[in-house]
């Protein structure tokens, strides 16, 4: 009867050391190989913290004028432009401008670090079904898992600072790139590739040639997800060092500071508008052959 | 024999997960519908044997779901066959590597589409240039030759579009022109004008005679239209139900129709502008008229005849008289015969 009443478990001495046991090897395995990968990702955070001193250490008026300028060339609006300048100029009066230019460099090199190994993983997926397969479900747990449990391994092998909150954003925003460059690819129009094997294209001369050209679409889409999904890490990011405007967030959430919260919160949006409608309207330059009369 | 270029031998092709060791149930005599209901599988070639001869237009001819497609795809191997052997130039295609694969599909066989299959982000140009790009031909060469095959095609002025900003028919150009880039022997070209509409099919295939004139291409042409492969085939072949049930040149299959459903197929044509006179040709010594070459059509000698107010003509091949044609035999040849023509006979 009681095995109905109640749900057959295990034993509660049997749980403790099962959890023991894997949190025993976790750390040994964090003693046996922590430095040598915190060394390997040494030129991450050198790249991170140049970036950084680079954003802080210019002028802020070239910073301006070159912000200006990417946002012009990446959307071809003067609209566009004159507000992301005022955005900027209200961001410095309001001193945000230092944490602002951290968060910048972070998604930066986060961003590059998405598009470097995301691209091929959806390449890799593309091409193979048992890839997907592999990967999908992947991707599916980096999305839903709760940052905290992933923080918990990264920050026990990497301890606390710049380069554990880089790769709890890339582990976050990395799947939309993955996911649309394979969709991209899939979705090519069997047709074409058709034709492109018919005159004897190798696979390489396919995906350059073919693929990658009609899927690019998805992949800046992607790009543009990814983006999106770093800039909303940052708050969670600043819990495990990472500078940058997450970090007043948190202070205003556990001292109850409404304004310095709610101006620092409206800076990541801001960032966010930016970098969604100019890469927007960059992607849909690419494409400039589907303008006119009959899509193929 | 040295004049046939392609050479399909007992070609089966079956779909499904066991496909291999269903041949031998076919090779028995297994029907379609039996493999579908007792194993699952679809028959798509059944025994097939075709030769194509050397700077011809073999049509393979079929509805849709007799296999045709499916016949096309696998002379550059687009699609594996279960059985068989195909032959160009003594080399057996299904033995070959994938690098020769390869290389086969750049410089000797090369293929039109019945929905283009053009590059939608390269213009006209560089789509025509592709195949020579796979090739790794430098690109100022590459586009030399295209720009040539532009103006053959007729498409000079167009080179910088894009294929979205062209009408259908003028895809189909840049498709035949990127075909005719490479220089390959043999064209494939699948149901390549069925997608046009009815005028532009008729100039597209006026394109292709004109051109084939000069070229002497193998051209093996796949099409569900009757009157298209009359026009264009030197020999035809039909299909149906993945086995070809009679092929030959058009005049053969209408004047002797292997059976009921080829009868039934081309009762609709027509016979004047398919048959030449020689096919009704006789000796009858009491006929006067004029004199007209034996591989004039039957429509052209008609009004040749009636306009000469006679009862036949004479049929004169090289200058010399070989035989006679009258008025009567002409007319009864293209008459569209009554019997077998139970338009309830459903084919499937």
């Amino acid at each position: 009867m009681s095995l109905l009443t109640e749900f057959p478990k295990m034993g509660r001495t049997d749980l403790r050391d099962f959890k023991k046991a894997i949190d025993e090897s976790f750390r040994d395995f964090t003693r046996n190989y922590g430095e040598a990968i915190e060394n390997f990702f040494d030129p991450l955070l050198y790249f991170l913290v140049w970036l950084e001193k680079l954003f802080l250490n210019t002028p802020w008026p070239i910073i301006m004028a070159v912000i200006a300028l990417l946002v012009y060339f990446g959307s071809r609006s003067i609209k566009l432009t004159i507000g992301a300048i005022i955005a900027f100029l209200l961001i410095g009066y309001l001193d945000m401008w230092e944490d602002t230019m951290a968060t910048l460099a972070i998604i930066s090199v986060a961003t590059i670090v998405c598009i470097s190994v995301g691209i091929p993983i959806g390449i890799l997926m593309a091409r193979s079904n048992r890839t997907q397969t592999v990967v999908t479900p992947i991707l599916d747990i980096m999305q839903t898992i709760p940052s905290f449990v992933y923080l918990i391994p990264v920050v026990m092998l990497l301890g606390i600072g710049k380069v554990p909150g880089l790769l709890a954003v890339c582990i976050y925003a990395i799947p939309p790139i993955v996911r649309l460059t394979n969709l991209g690819i899939r979705l090519v129009d069997k047709d074409v590739m058709e034709a492109s094997e018919a005159f004897g294209a190798s696979y390489k001369q396919k995906l350059l040639d073919v693929q990658i050209p009609l899927a690019l679409p998805n992949i800046f889409a992607g790009v543009n997800q990814t983006i999106m999904m770093a800039l909303s890490m940052v708050v969670i990011a600043s819990m495990i060092g990472v500078k940058g405007l997450g970090v007043p967030v948190l202070r205003a959430i556990s001292n109850q500071y409404l304004a310095l919260g709610v101006m620092n919160g409206l800076a990541i949006v801001v960032l966010a508008i930016l970098f969604d409608r100019v890469s927007q309207s960059f992607g849909k330059r690419l494409q400039a052959h589907r303008e006119s009369g009959h899509n193929v | 024999m040295s004049d046939i270029k392609v050479s399909i031998n007992n070609l089966y092709k079956i779909f499904g997960s066991d496909a291999a060791s269903m041949v031998d149930l076919v090779k028995e005599g297994m029907s379609k519908s039996d493999l579908l209901e007792k194993h699952g599988h679809v028959l798509g070639l059944d025994n097939v044997n075709i030769d194509v001869r050397k700077q011809q237009i073999q049509v393979i001819m079929g509805l849709s779901g007799s296999g045709k497609s499916t016949l096309i795809r696998h002379i550059n191997r687009l699609i594996e066959p279960t059985s068989g052997s195909i032959i160009v130039d003594g080399d057996d295609i299904l033995s070959m590597s994938l690098a020769e694969l390869r290389d086969f599909r750049r410089s000797k066989a090369s293929m039109v589409f019945q929905k283009f299959g053009l590059l939608p982000h390269r213009k006209v140009i560089d789509n025509v240039a592709y195949g020579l790009s796979i090739q790794g031909i430098n690109k100022e060469e590459a586009l030399a030759r295209s720009n040539k095959w532009i103006k053959s095609v007729g498409l000079t002025g167009f080179e910088n579009h894009y294929p979205s900003q062209l009408s259908g028919g003028m895809q189909q150009r840049v498709g035949l022109a990127r075909a005719l880039a490479t220089d390959a022997d043999i064209l494939l070209m699948d149901e390549a004008f069925s997608a046009l509409d009815p005028l532009i099919r008729s100039d597209m295939q006026d394109v292709l005679l004109s051109l084939q004139e000069q070229l002497h291409k193998t051209i093996i042409f796949i099409t569900h239209d009757l009157d298209e492969a009359l026009k264009l085939g030197d020999d035809i072949a039909i299909l149906r139900d993945g086995a070809v049930i009679q092929s030959g040149t058009a005049e053969k299959i209408i004047l002797h129709p292997a059976d009921d459903y080829v009868t039934d197929f081309i009762k609709d044509i027509n016979k004047a502008r398919v048959l030449k006179v020689s096919s009704v040709m006789a000796k009858d010594e009491k006929i006067k008229g004029p004199e007209i070459s034996d591989n004039v059509i039957i429509e052209d000698a008609l009004q040749t005849v009636s306009q000469s107010g006679s009862n036949g003509a004479i049929i004169v091949k090289n200058g010399k008289k070989i035989g006679t044609v009258s008025l009567t035999d002409m007319i009864m040849a293209i008459a569209r015969s009554t019997e077998n023509t139970d338009s309830d006979t459903v084919y499937r």
